[in-house]
């Protein structure tokens, strides 16, 4: 399965208590450089737990966490987007009220000058983001412009480019195409492949299986904090990946009921 | 994969058809310290028509700027703060320790002017941080946090001032005690007497009968003023820590989440809050030679009004320092000019009241446009 060897992320039987609920049981992936590991689970499934874990957030309780073929512990995200594991939150971390540009370079702005006179330099941040920006095909007419201007599918093209920015070599993105209509979710999933085919390793946690189809190699699916299985692209059908998601037969009945559409 | 259909991206230089271009008066919108600007323009044309003209003579400018200056340093803080997502309820209260602080150390312990201040913004440091420890371990709002400030650094203001005083509520002889120290031309009096002299020589202000000037220099309070306001714009705008306050404030999560050292953020800008009513306290001190109980009384609310007037939004995240600044000169501006006109000054609390309600419904409208909120 492993296309260049060494996996960019490895976790191997993650277990995460908080007190007495267990969080994550037993999860296993990992992804290598150039593909999209899709993380299918329904609401419940320790998805977020698990993305928290990956990005630094929380410490696992038990199991193997293996960067680039080294075990490694994330005391932070700070030491996890050091290790080039970047995480886009559902919630986008991005500030309406703030600039593009102001947003783009949030915590990690370029400067210019020395000591007391250190400042932002201003005009490469604005021109770095005009770049990245039109690169996605984003055509931002003033950088200086409020976040809040942009649409969702912008927005998450922007958080998105802005991790790739920063050196990202594992992109984990939790649900990035939850609150989008059609065309920007189209957007966002061709700016996904275009990442993967930088040579990114792309996490792509969904819980809607088409859009993982349409991007994904390898899907792993999570239910009640385990992992059910990892399949590679054209291994296993949309439906039966769903089925499989929802713990099985009660959407099938559900299904059949209502024609099949679910 | 197959059925993403390729949208091109507008050809470089054209823009999206569906966005208005942004006209200049949008542009100009944007700003947030338009509204403290209008509000200046405005006053000032009214008192053109009603004040007597003294009041624009230099001496007027000098009596305005004044007070607009021992609340601008403190509305400035204000408004980094409230920036910043946080407030700070207790910077009136704070004027009146920090006074009492310095002017123990001057009179009580006899201690040297440099070693006074020092102290003082010791206890600055002190209050702001243990501010923000407590806004930020118990996450409360530090508008109560900071309210149950208010009142705990005014009773041991009381408190200490009768164990200084001896009973008394008030500590004098600081003027005296400051005296001939190397620090005390830079916080107390005025500043470029030499130059004003030779002005007044050269006939290009007024002068007395004696040949001395009018205005014998700028109060150094207006120039510490000016310096802050300034300051603070630069780092608003043009640092690091500037981005970080707009995140912290604008959504601390976030900010967070990218890196953004949210905590040491506030902790630094209670501080610096703590640190600007301290600084007020030693130039009103020094200048009056005393201290009391009642020292920068209900300042605290001036300050976030003069710095809502200012632009900044009551939720955080959007404003600017450069507003405050002007929206305290508004504040002088109407506290002295209903002395030079016939209007009876307690309309004075009617403005404020005024003025605060106009600029956050104003506010409250340009946020929706620079969002772009329907």
């Amino acid at each position: 399965m492993d296309r260049t060897g060494t996996p960019l992320i490895e976790v191997r039987n993650l277990v995460k208590h908080f007190g007495s609920v267990i969080a994550l049981n037993g999860v296993s992936m990992h992804v290598s450089a150039g593909e999209v590991l899709c993380l299918l689970g329904d609401n419940g499934a320790g998805k977020s737990t698990l993305i928290n874990t990956l990005a630094g957030v929380h410490r696992p309780t038990a199991g193997e966490f293996l960067i680039e073929g080294r075990p490694r512990v994330f005391s932070s995200p700070r030491d996890a987007l050091e290790a080039g594991v970047a995480t886009v939150y559902q919630d986008l971390a991005m500030i309406p009220l703030m600039s593009v540009t102001r947003n783009f370079f949030m915590g990690q702005e370029p400067t210019v000058g020395f000591g007391p006179f250190k400042r932002i330099d201003m005009k490469r941040a604005d021109d770095i983001t005009r770049a990245e920006m039109k690169r996605i095909g984003i055509d931002v007419r003033e950088p200086q412009q409020a976040v809040g201007t942009l649409s969702g599918g912008e927005r998450q093209c922007v958080a998105i480019a802005r991790a790739v920015h920063f050196g990202a070599k594992v992109l984990i993105l939790d649900e990035p195409t939850s609150a989008l209509g059609v065309a920007q979710t189209s957007m966002v999933l061709k700016y996904i492949n275009q990442v993967r085919e930088s040579g990114l390793g792309v996490i792509f946690i969904t819980h809607n299986v088409r859009h993982a189809m349409a991007v994904g190699n390898r899907f792993t699916v999570l239910n009640r904090g385990k992992t059910l299985g990892t399949f590679a692209k054209g291994e296993i059908a949309i439906d039966e990946l769903q089925n499989l998601m929802a713990g099985g037969k009660e959407l099938q009945a559900v299904s059949a009921e209502l024609g099949g559409t679910v | 994969m197959s059925t993403i259909t390729e949208k091109n991206p507008p050809p470089g230089g054209t823009s999206d058809e569906r966005l208005r271009k942004a006209s200049f008066a949008t542009t100009l919108l944007r700003r947030p310290e338009l509204g403290a600007v209008a509000g200046l323009v405005l006053v000032s044309l009214f008192f053109a028509f009603t004040a007597n003209p003294a009041m624009f003579t230099l001496a007027g400018v000098m009596n305005f700027m004044a007070p607009a200056a021992q609340l601008g340093i403190l509305a400035v803080g204000a408004a980094l703060l409230m920036i910043g997502g946080e407030f700070d309820l207790s910077i009136g209260s704070m004027v009146a320790f920090a006074g009492l602080v310095f002017g123990a150390a001057l009179v009580v312990w006899n201690l040297p002017l440099p070693v006074a201040i020092l102290i003082a913004f010791a206890f600055a440091v002190v209050v702001g941080s243990v501010n923000a420890q407590i806004v930020l371990r118990t996450g409360l709002p530090s508008f109560i946090v900071t309210l149950a400030f208010l009142f705990i650094l005014r009773g041991l203001t009381l408190v200490g001032l009768k164990w200084a005083s001896g009973g008394s509520t008030q500590l004098r002889g600081m003027r005296e005690a400051a005296a001939g120290s190397i620090l005390a031309p830079i916080f107390s009096g005025d500043a470029f007497g030499g130059l004003f002299t030779w002005l007044g020589q050269a006939g290009i202000i007024e002068t007395f009968p004696s040949g001395l000037p009018t205005v014998p220099g700028i109060p150094v309070e207006i120039l510490w003023f000016v310096v802050i306001a300034l300051l603070a714009t630069w780092v608003l705008l043009r640092t690091s820590f500037g981005n970080w306050i707009f995140a912290a404030g604008g959504d601390p999560k976030a900010a967070r989440k990218s890196g953004v050292p949210v905590d040491r953020v506030k902790i630094i800008l209670f501080i610096v809050t703590a640190s600007c009513a301290t600084l007020v306290a030693v130039l009103t001190v020094l200048d009056a030679g005393s201290t009391d109980a009642r020292r920068g009384f209900q300042k605290e609310f001036e300050a976030i009004i003069a710095a809502v007037i200012g632009g900044c939004l009551l939720t955080g995240g959007y404003g600017s320092a450069i507003g405050a600044f002007f929206g305290s000169i508004v504040f002088g501006m109407v506290l002295i000019g209903l002395t030079y006109t016939s209007i009876d000054q307690d309309w004075y609390l009617v403005f404020l009241g005024g003025m605060l309600l106009l600029a956050v419904v104003f506010n409250n409208v340009i946020r929706k446009r620079v969002t772009g909120e329907r």
